[in-house]
């Protein structure tokens, strides 16, 4: 049921363009923070370049570390953005209004996030030109289309230059809003260009309509296979407890399930600093919780046939790896802070309304299994790469240094950082949609109620 | 003679589909009529002219093109450089698929793009006849009227609500 509040064309615009107008205090500050933050990781990015990745952790057997667990986290958080707003345009899901731009954008920034790691985790970024490109550098040689490593950044720039596509297709009627009220100051020529001389004729409108579905469309299967193509990265190399066949789905569904929680973590925070109270509702969150409660079961499904798959094979490799994660330390207590944070604690409270209507109660809880899906990346990744097994002499540890937390910790503020600069220029939530939502409402009285009249969109 | 292009804003929907339907009954053609407003309306709201287009063919377009350089590239790249890896043959097929469903699903987005910019006539130089309140609300019907229909489909629109009636300069 959702009892939309009437707003004119006018309200929303001020409300939703307030940011791009004025500059609170809060987002200087913030920016300032975030940025020192993002600085100083690229001043230990730079360091690390300078002195090799001898400054890491890395060392034999486990070369990935930090940031190979990082990758795989940002590009699990990006799923869910394109996803949420892909399913939702398509369902043409009322709902999806006020969450779909923020959603969109938080999936282009994560993949940017995404895409430093491997740069970065390289030790000489400058020379992944040589091995991606099919550009004959020198000597003759091209690059290995048949190597994992190339699959990767191949679809991670098919995801990221989708995704970007998509989110300006949708953004191009509200630049011509911020155009429209920018007239006679500096910021009017950006916004005519970027605008394109929009003016919202029925046909503009009825082509964004469809773009707006064929793009859905055209993303979600992108969507799928950028994960799964991740996973293979593991699933094709010989390491024990990385070539489990359910890989693929297990790490797309742990996208999903990061990625909603991601989304929900933006929406309450949104809607606290950028005063949103007219545009989400609990009703928006607590439609995203009930969805976090079958993504996380359903991830939890798989999450059990990894291990079960361990067991039923009983393969010694594999047994080992398990042993190590469950009862070595640190590992084991490191598997039980994951699988608290991202399962035990948040989904058994998202059964109760009252917690899926609490815009605190879902902050914290989304928050928690983010803390637990960074680790699941962590647990799948490093103690295969330990070796411990019988007849190995060779086995190490891997204990992270202070430059692959700082670069880490650099990643977790660049996000946040992007999202303040964007919403600096242009609206978190589509003005346009929110119009177009206002035209619908109805409400119609039934019996002693009044409820919301259900309405067809197209 | 020559045309007179003329924008009248509307602060109600109805008034515009009123609008409408009396410029039509004016001997005005539908072509020669558009509408401008700030959020999309179902569509045939106003009675208005619904161009034909193309864009379903675009990604289809986009996708070809997209799978030919994928193929391109996967297949050139081992051909250019024959080193067997792995025990695995040259040209094969299960690795060069994955490149080329990625390629061929980014040669169909942004095929999609480029049809929605191309079939929306975007981008344009200038914004012609227009006003700023369309993105506050406002509804505008654009007539691009013969010289001598110009004035009755003015007085069309104020009798129908226009609030102004805007000239092109």
């Amino acid at each position: 049921m959702y009892y939309r509040r009437t707003l004119t064309d006018a309200q929303i615009n001020r409300e939703l363009l307030h940011v791009v107008f004025t500059t609170p205090m809060w987002w200087i500050v913030l920016v300032v923070s975030l940025g020192l933050v993002v600085a100083v990781a690229v001043a230990a990015v730079g360091y690390m370049f300078n002195q090799g990745l001898g400054v890491t952790g890395l060392r034999q057997p486990v070369f990935w570390g930090f940031f190979i667990t990082n990758f795989v986290f940002w590009v699990g958080i990006s799923h869910a953005g394109v996803m949420i707003s892909a399913i939702l345009r398509l369902s043409q899901a009322e709902w999806r209004r006020p969450m779909v731009r923020a959603a969109e954008i938080m999936t282009v920034f994560s993949l940017m996030a995404a895409l430093t790691m491997p740069l970065v985790h390289a030790g000489r970024a400058w020379r992944i030109f040589y091995w991606i490109f099919p550009y004959d550098w020198s000597r003759g040689i091209w690059p290995d289309t048949r190597s994992p490593l190339i699959w990767d950044p191949v679809a991670i720039f098919t995801y990221l230059i989708s995704s970007s596509l998509f989110v300006y297709t949708a953004l191009i009627p509200d630049l011509a809003v911020i155009r429209d009220r920018s007239k006679g100051t500096w910021r009017y020529p950006m916004y005519a260009i970027l605008s394109l001389g929009w003016h919202g004729s029925p046909h503009q409108w009825k082509l964004q309509g469809i773009a707006g579905i064929l793009l859905s469309a055209l993303i979600l299967p992108v969507f799928v296979s950028v994960h799964s193509i991740v996973s293979w990265d593991f699933g094709v190399s010989l390491v024990p407890s990385w070539h489990v066949t359910v890989f693929a789905p297990y790490f797309v569904i742990g996208a999903v399930h990061s990625g909603v929680s991601a989304v929900v973590t933006l929406m309450v925070i949104m809607r606290k600093l950028y005063h949103l109270e007219n545009y989400i509702w609990e009703e928006h969150i607590d439609a995203l919780a009930r969805l976090l409660i079958v993504v996380a079961t359903g991830w939890f499904f798989l999450f059990w046939l990894d291990f079960v798959f361990a067991l039923w094979t009983r393969e010694e490799q594999e047994m080992v790896v398990w042993n190590l994660r469950l009862f070595e330390a640190p590992w084991g207590w490191l598997f039980l802070t994951f699988f608290i944070t991202s399962y035990v604690i948040p989904v058994p409270l998202w059964l109760f309304k009252r917690v899926r209507r609490s815009f605190t109660w879902m902050l914290w809880t989304s928050l928690l299994v983010n803390v637990g899906m960074w680790l699941e990346r962590f647990l799948i990744i490093v103690p295969g790469l330990v070796r411990k097994g019988p007849l190995v002499f060779d086995y190490g540890s891997y204990r992270p240094s202070i430059i692959e937390i700082t670069i880490v910790v650099g990643t977790l503020a660049l996000v946040p950082f992007l999202l303040l600069l964007f919403s600096k220029f242009f609206p978190l939530i589509p003005l346009w949609e929110e119009k177009e939502g206002q035209k619908l409402i109805d409400h119609i009285q039934l019996g002693n109620v009044k409820v919301p009249a259900l309405v067809k969109e197209h | 003679m020559a045309n007179r292009k003329l924008l009248g804003l509307f602060q109600e929907p109805q008034q515009v589909a009123d609008a409408m339907n009396e410029l039509k009954g004016s001997g005005i053609p539908a072509e020669d009529l558009d509408i401008y407003s700030g959020s999309p309306f179902p569509e045939g709201a106003f009675g208005e002219h619904e161009p034909h287009h193309r864009l379903y063919m675009f990604p289809l377009v986009g996708a070809l093109i997209g799978f030919s350089l994928g193929l391109l590239y996967t297949a050139g790249t081992q051909i250019a450089y024959p080193l067997v890896t792995g025990g695995k043959p040259l040209l094969s097929i299960p690795p060069m698929t994955i490149i080329m469903y990625e390629n061929t699903m980014l040669g169909a987005i942004i095929a999609t793009v480029l049809g929605v910019l191309f079939e929306s006539r975007l981008p344009k130089r200038s914004l012609g006849l227009y006003d700023e309140r369309i993105t506050e609300g406002y509804i505008g019907i654009v007539v691009d009227a013969p010289e001598e229909k110009a004035d009755e489909a003015e007085k069309l629109m104020k009798a129908a609500g226009a609030e102004e009636v805007k000239h092109e300069s």
